[in-house]
């Protein structure tokens, strides 16, 4: 039996179903240093990783751990590392270094409540702007955001494959409720899922590791395979020399974010939901999902005219998705466990004064019926 | 019944989200309905209050916790006096008298006490007090078969357990029959 694809029916929680995705996916690198809520997940990696040829580490911290990925996925193979609130302020550096050197790596930031070492047990969102904005210097970086075991799983292997395919780092936002969450995971048939595999470099001749073309991400020789190749964090031209001239910084620093900004139709993804003829749209990503579909089903029971726009991924912003809904709507409603960071994004694209927003801190999640609480006096 | 919602609570070490994961794993895998569990748990390893929501539905699961519990099983007194005025007017609060001093009355008039501690200790080992629970929660609630939940308890415990577990939930499944048919 293959033990990279576990085929089957399990009743597992997020942290788990992400790690098999992972493996799904290819991730044959873990370097990590385990901290609640995700730690079931480096500890699945390090049960599970031996038993398909990969390695699991565990470092001395998350710089390590992230300079240990950048590291793992120059020698060709598919690395991630996971970790929560405190773990990804410590990654941030690095993150950075794996966006200027174009190092396909996958970072699950399972939140919980900060700052600091805030509430290690209980659930938060309040890390999606410092995922977009935590390293220094301008970039663009992947972020998807599960709110379903399910999607724990099929979103990780996502994001191996847009790391892949646009050289990014990539993050899996999920949050303490859905790394915790327990319920039905089906895991299907390898040959059902689809993996994007590292492009190599065919000839040696002109070969550039680097790229100032958006349109063409350049495939990726890793150290070891006889290519010439230099991967720093200063500013560099495409064969990966430093340059210190404004064209080149120029060039590089619109490369790197338009390589995503161009492509962001191909990246997002998101769902609606009786939003065709909804007066009112809540707009949320991850755990805030189920309450929302819950409240909306119940919403509309009681004739409520509201409808839902689920994100699953937030970075780039899927400026159309929420726009196309906000010209649908009179009023939008932000959900989410923070004190306003998506509903920044959602007000620049929507305008202000129609959107309204509902935070929620702690361990709960908002409660069905305080949403539509909240929306029958909204619009008065 | 097309939905159940429990809420099972105690303390840190009790083996209470291990119960919800086998209550949740016997519908979810072994009974064709939808379930899902959500923890909550303080930052210590034992000894903090813990406790598990566990839904069980025929319909797909939206928000995943539990607000208004249709059963309660309580293991702790604190977990008796903090949720069991929250259980349903006509739900199931069961508790271990062994654990819990009910002064707190519930809305509910079907209050079911389970000796779950004190049976596992005749078993032998206190610590499959929650497996004892499992089985005299499947007896009350008649919602999951018994070979169901059996089926999702060997896959949950320890490899060279199967046995003693087997006995604490039969023991506690026996238990909880006895007292709801009187």
């Amino acid at each position: 039996m293959r033990r990279d694809v576990l085929t089957g029916e399990y009743f597992t929680e997020g942290d788990i179903a992400c790690a098999e995705g992972a493996i799904a996916a290819g991730c044959r690198f873990f370097a990590g240093y385990p901290i609640t809520p995700s730690s079931e997940l480096a500890e699945h990696m390090a049960a599970r990783l031996p038993e398909v040829d990969g390695v699991f580490i565990q470092m001395e911290d998350e710089l390590g751990s992230m300079a240990a990925i950048i590291g793992a996925s120059w020698t060709g193979v598919k690395a991630m590392t996971a970790t929560s609130g405190p773990g990804f302020s410590l990654m941030q550096e690095n993150i950075g270094l794996a966006v200027m050197t174009e190092t396909p790596c996958v970072i699950v930031n399972i939140m919980r409540g900060g700052p600091s070492t805030g509430q290690p047990t209980k659930s938060g969102q309040q890390d999606v702007m410092q995922t977009r904005w935590g390293s220094h210097g301008d970039y663009e970086i992947i972020a998807l955001c599960p709110s379903s075991v399910q999607e724990m799983f099929d979103l990780t292997i996502e994001a191996f494959n847009l790391s892949e395919t646009y050289r990014v780092p990539v993050v899996v936002l999920g949050d303490e409720i859905i790394g915790h969450l327990t319920e039905k995971l089906v895991i299907p048939n390898p040959e059902e899922i689809q993996v994007v595999e590292r492009r190599k470099p065919l000839e040696r001749g002109n070969y550039s590791p680097f790229s100032f073309n958006p349109e063409d991400v350049p495939p990726m020789a890793c150290f070891g395979e006889g290519f010439r190749v230099y991967a720093t964090g200063l500013t560099h031209d495409e064969r990966g020399k430093p340059n210190m001239s404004p064209e080149t910084q120029t060039k590089l620093v619109k490369y790197l974010c338009d390589k995503i900004r161009e492509n962001t139709d191909k990246i997002v993804k998101y769902k609606e939901f009786m939003v065709d003829d909804a007066d009112l749209a809540i707009v949320t990503y991850g755990s805030p999902v189920r309450t929302a579909l819950s409240a909306v089903k119940k919403g509309r029971k009681e004739g409520l005219k509201i409808g839902l726009l689920k994100l699953s991924v937030l970075w780039p912003f899927p400026e159309k998705a929420v726009k196309r809904v906000s010209d649908m709507v009179d009023e939008i409603l932000v959900l989410e466990m923070n004190y306003g960071q998506i509903l920044r994004e959602v007000e620049r694209i929507a305008g202000l004064g129609r959107v309204r927003f509902f935070p929620k801190f702690g361990e709960d999640l908002h409660k069905p019926s305080e949403i539509l609480k909240f929306i029958s006096r909204c619009g008065k | 019944m097309a939905k159940v919602e429990l809420l099972i609570a105690g303390f840190g070490g009790q083996g209470i989200i291990k119960a919800g994961l086998i209550i949740g794993s016997a519908a979810s895998l072994y009974s064709g309905l939808n379930a899902c569990q959500v923890r909550s748990y303080g930052p210590e390893a034992r000894g903090g209050a813990c406790k598990t929501e566990v839904i069980i539905s025929d319909e797909e699961i939206d928000y995943p916790k539990v607000d208004e519990p249709d059963v309660l099983v309580a293991m702790s007194q604190e977990a008796y006096d903090s949720y069991v005025e929250t259980v349903k007017e006509n739900g199931i609060v069961i508790f271990d008298p062994d654990l819990v001093a009910p002064f707190k009355k519930p809305r509910t008039k079907r209050i079911y006490k389970v000796s779950a501690t004190r049976i596992a200790e005749k078993l032998g080992r206190k610590i499959v007090a929650n497996v004892v629970m499992v089985g005299a929660l499947t007896a009350i609630l008649k919602m999951l078969s018994p070979e169901a939940v059996k089926k999702a308890l060997i896959k949950n415990v320890p490899r060279g357990t199967e046995e003693l577990n087997l006995k604490a939930f039969q023991e506690g499944f026996s238990h909880g029959k006895g007292i709801v048919e009187g």
